[in-house]
């Protein structure tokens, strides 16, 4: 068996290995070097990337990947599932490839951008062990090892947006974040027991067979709910959104970046939930699950862009655009599925595609907004990193001393608000196509909530870039070249995503979504003998 | 009866806890309305694992092999625990950096004008 | 802060070594007994912790800085992911208990009621890096924060 094949199948195991150790070694090595360990943080992750790419060349060609912890035996005795199992499915790889794109470029960033701070070897650490959360998120079979990689995720992360600790509002942030995260970890907690308790098992697909065998009762009712209000608070949902601005308005830009990718891991986690775990009996009644998540997609889409048009801080307002794409995400797979729950065989197959173009239409909008609100929030750092200023009444005629950064602020701008040819386009599209089939309005407030991102985006542009040359600012230059690198390389895999959406689509997006609506692969080792 | 005891516990602690997180003001106060809140999740997940008469998951070589709880949400448990702490002292680290900041630690103190 | 009275200081004195050596008992046997790292190490944390608290925060500051507990914490660390890396390699599986059942460090079988402290594989060695790291990560938060309060009482 040649190196290759040796290293893919332990592939799963080295993903969250590989940044855990680099993350317990990032101490040792800021003793004797400040320079290797910033290089040493960026080699992890490039060669964690490259076991991601190397999984994803597997999954999407010969179907889901397992692994198990601790031995090569057999996982199933007696019908019983005794160890931890990391399942890799099209679903999982497409988020961690989200993941881990965000991961290089937040480290490349990094690189520059917190050269002048005191503290690097902390913030290093924290960096890899927030990585490593993410990723062991999106990869993992077993619910209660989602719940420790949920909780190692949002213990980093609530010390990196607090990590500026000269500032009150950063740690007001950080302190806001932790409590709400804490108390979301909590119930989930509270959910898992209540299954383990009912079906004595932890595993994500045993527990998907056990839900199908014995039906839908009143403790799985309370665990569902309880375990959806807690993943939608964590991703960020409306009513629960509140911590999303402080935290991603007070945290230096790269962790903003990442803490998209953090918030995207909750949703995906909200996702395979109700799709995978439940996907046996949520059939029932999942006209009022879908319908809640429609709703609440519409609730967010509104309250993220109008309280953006009053921010007078340019992180803040993009943390308030960040909410409102959220809200696209979760209507287009409330749609999703509405539409196929309503599909009885009285209606045509006509309305039934419009629930997969749905669904693909949500899932394809989670990279686009990433890559998206990535690059404006990389914008807003460059420009704290030229002038140490945030308030938009203070910037002004920043576009003479910073062309690229203003490039690459058009860019952002036009992505987001859904324009051709950029990605945001394509994604949007789908997504308006298929919520009209269920009712006009939502596609109307959709469209609407993407004119009003972009008036708002516009007058941010007016305000910072364009306008007369401020006498403050005659000395501010260009950014370094590594922030200028981690900016090309967002807005060149935007232009790409963009010119090219069919490739995409059919390739990544397309077995994701068939893979979220039919559990059958995910259960596919158990109930074939392992 | 007499078996519900533990899961009424529960349900007090979790009240209780949720109770101090929203209605005190003092941010310390509310910091130890987490650990009550994560306390009763810890004392939920421990009464799952035991049986009736049941003794301690260890095999001592007696022959009448008697009925053992079960280890697992032992261990939950105590991961459970660990991750508590870990939150614990980063919120407590916190308050003290506020504390630092504003010379107070009553909650409207945080906030303040956003600009 | 200022240390106590000379009876407190006496006192912590004589029980510092009796709690190290009951944690480590925890920390040794915890494939036999209830226990393991976390527990054994937070009862030695909690003893020095009263060594802080009875001779004052300046006095543990002159004999032990900060960036030495994070140096033997990251040893802990590593000690815990180079024993499930040696597992990938030796044994086939990430954290693989390539221990048991051989003829080496902790390898025999535990017999029904015989089990000696022999046996584990490699859980022993692992409660032992855990120790270490819990031991050294718990004593430099309280430290830390202690300094910390410490600083705004003068």
């Amino acid at each position: 068996m040649n190196i290759v094949d040796m290293l893919l199948t332990h592939a799963p195991a080295l993903t969250i290995a590989i940044p855990l150790l680099g993350a317990f070694l990032t101490p040792l090595i800021s003793r004797v070097s400040e320079k290797g360990r910033n290089i040493f943080a960026i080699i992890t992750v490039g060669i964690t990337a490259l076991f991601v790419f190397l999984m994803a060349s597997e999954v999407l060609s010969n179907g889901p990947m397992t692994y198990v912890f601790g031995s090569t035996a057999a996982t199933v005795q007696q019908s019983t599932v005794i160890r931890i199992l990391f399942e890799v499915d099209a679903l999982s790889i497409f988020m961690a490839i989200i993941g881990i794109i965000l991961s290089f470029v937040a480290v490349v960033y990094s690189y520059a951008f917190m050269e002048k701070n005191t503290g690097l070897d902390k913030y290093y650490t924290l960096l890899l062990l927030m990585t490593t959360g993410m990723l062991g998120m999106m990869l993992t079979g077993d619910m209660f090892n989602f719940f420790v990689f949920l909780e190692i995720t949002s213990i980093a992360s609530a010390a990196l947006v607090a990590f500026w600790t000269n500032k009150a509002k950063a740690v007001e942030a950080g302190f806001k974040y932790i409590v709400i995260s804490t108390i979301g970890a909590l119930f989930v907690l509270f959910a898992i027991a209540l299954l383990y308790g009912q079906y004595d098992a932890l595993n994500m697909a045993k527990i998907a067979q056990s839900l199908g065998i014995s039906g839908f009762t009143f403790i799985d009712k309370i665990a569902l709910v309880l375990l959806i209000a807690a993943l939608a608070m964590k991703g960020g949902l409306a009513p629960m959104h509140m911590w999303l601005p402080d935290a991603y308005g007070r945290a230096p830009a790269s962790i903003s970046l990442l803490l998209v990718g953090a918030t995207q891991a909750s949703l995906y986690g909200l996702f395979r939930i109700v799709f995978t775990v439940y996907g046996d009996v949520i059939s029932l009644p999942s006209i009022s699950i879908g319908w809640i998540l429609v709703l609440l997609g519409l609730i967010t889409m509104l309250i993220g862009v109008i309280m953006a048009i009053i921010q007078t801080d340019f992180k803040r307002l993009i943390g308030y655009g960040a909410v409102a794409e959220l809200g696209y995400m979760a209507l287009a797979v409330g749609t999703g599925l509405t539409i196929v729950a309503n599909a009885d065989p009285n209606i045509t197959l006509e309305t039934a595609p419009f629930a997969m173009k749905a669904i693909t239409g949500g899932l394809f909008h989670v990279i686009n907004d990433a890559l998206d609100i990535g690059l404006l929030f990389l914008v807003a750092g460059a420009v704290y990193y030229a002038t140490k200023e945030t308030s938009l009444n203070k910037l002004g005629g920043l576009a003479r001393n910073m062309k690229y950064t203003t490039i690459f602020f058009i860019i952002g701008l036009l992505a987001v608000s859904g324009l051709p040819p950029f990605n945001g386009f394509a994604s949007k599209l789908l997504i308006y196509e298929s919520t009209y089939q269920l009712n006009p309005i939502l596609s109307i407030v959709a469209i609407l909530s993407s004119i009003l991102l972009l008036a708002i985006f516009v007058k941010v542009l007016h305000s910072v870039f364009l306008g007369p040359a401020l006498p403050k600012y005659e000395t501010v230059r260009e950014v370094p070249k590594s922030m200028l690198l981690a900016m090309a390389v967002i807005a060149g895999i935007i232009i790409v995503f963009g010119l090219f959406p069919q490739v995409i689509v059919t390739n990544l997006v397309e077995p994701a979504a068939n893979a979220l609506v039919n559990n059958s692969g995910y259960l596919q080792w158990l109930t074939g003998g392992f | 009866m007499i078996a519900n005891i533990p899961y009424l516990a529960v349900a007090g602690l979790i009240i209780i806890g949720l109770y101090t997180l929203l209605f005190k003001k003092n941010l310390i106060k509310m910091v130890i309305g987490i650990t009550i809140l994560e306390s009763g999740v810890n004392l939920f997940l421990i009464t799952l694992g035991y049986r009736m008469g049941s003794v301690a998951p260890i095999f001592t070589g007696n022959a009448d092999n008697p009925v053992m709880s079960y280890p697992v949400p032992q261990a939950l448990t105590l991961t459970s625990i660990v991750i508590g702490v870990a939150v614990l002292a980063l919120m407590l680290t916190l308050v003290i950096h506020i504390y630092r900041h504003h010379g107070s630690l009553h909650v409207s103190k945080l906030g303040g004008d956003d600009q | 802060m200022k240390g106590m009275s000379s009876i407190v200081k006496t006192i912590a004195n004589i029980s510092f070594p009796i709690i190290t050596i009951y944690g480590l008992y925890i920390i040794a046997h915890g494939h036999l007994t209830p226990g393991g790292g976390f527990q054994g190490g937070a009862i030695v944390a909690s003893g020095l912790a009263l060594l802080a608290v009875a001779h004052g925060t300046s006095w543990v500051e002159s004999k032990v800085k900060e960036h030495d507990l994070s140096m033997l914490e990251s040893l802990g660390a590593l000690g815990f992911i180079g024993l499930a890396f040696l597992g990938l390699i030796m044994g086939g599986a990430f954290f693989s208990n390539f221990l048991a059942d051989t003829s080496m460090l902790f390898g025999a079988i535990p017999v029904d009621g015989a089990a000696n402290i022999n046996t584990g594989g490699t859980l022993p060695l692992m409660n032992f890096a855990v120790g270490l790291k819990v031991i050294a990560g718990l004593f430099a938060i309280v430290l830390v924060m202690a300094i910390a309060t410490n600083k705004e009482e003068d």
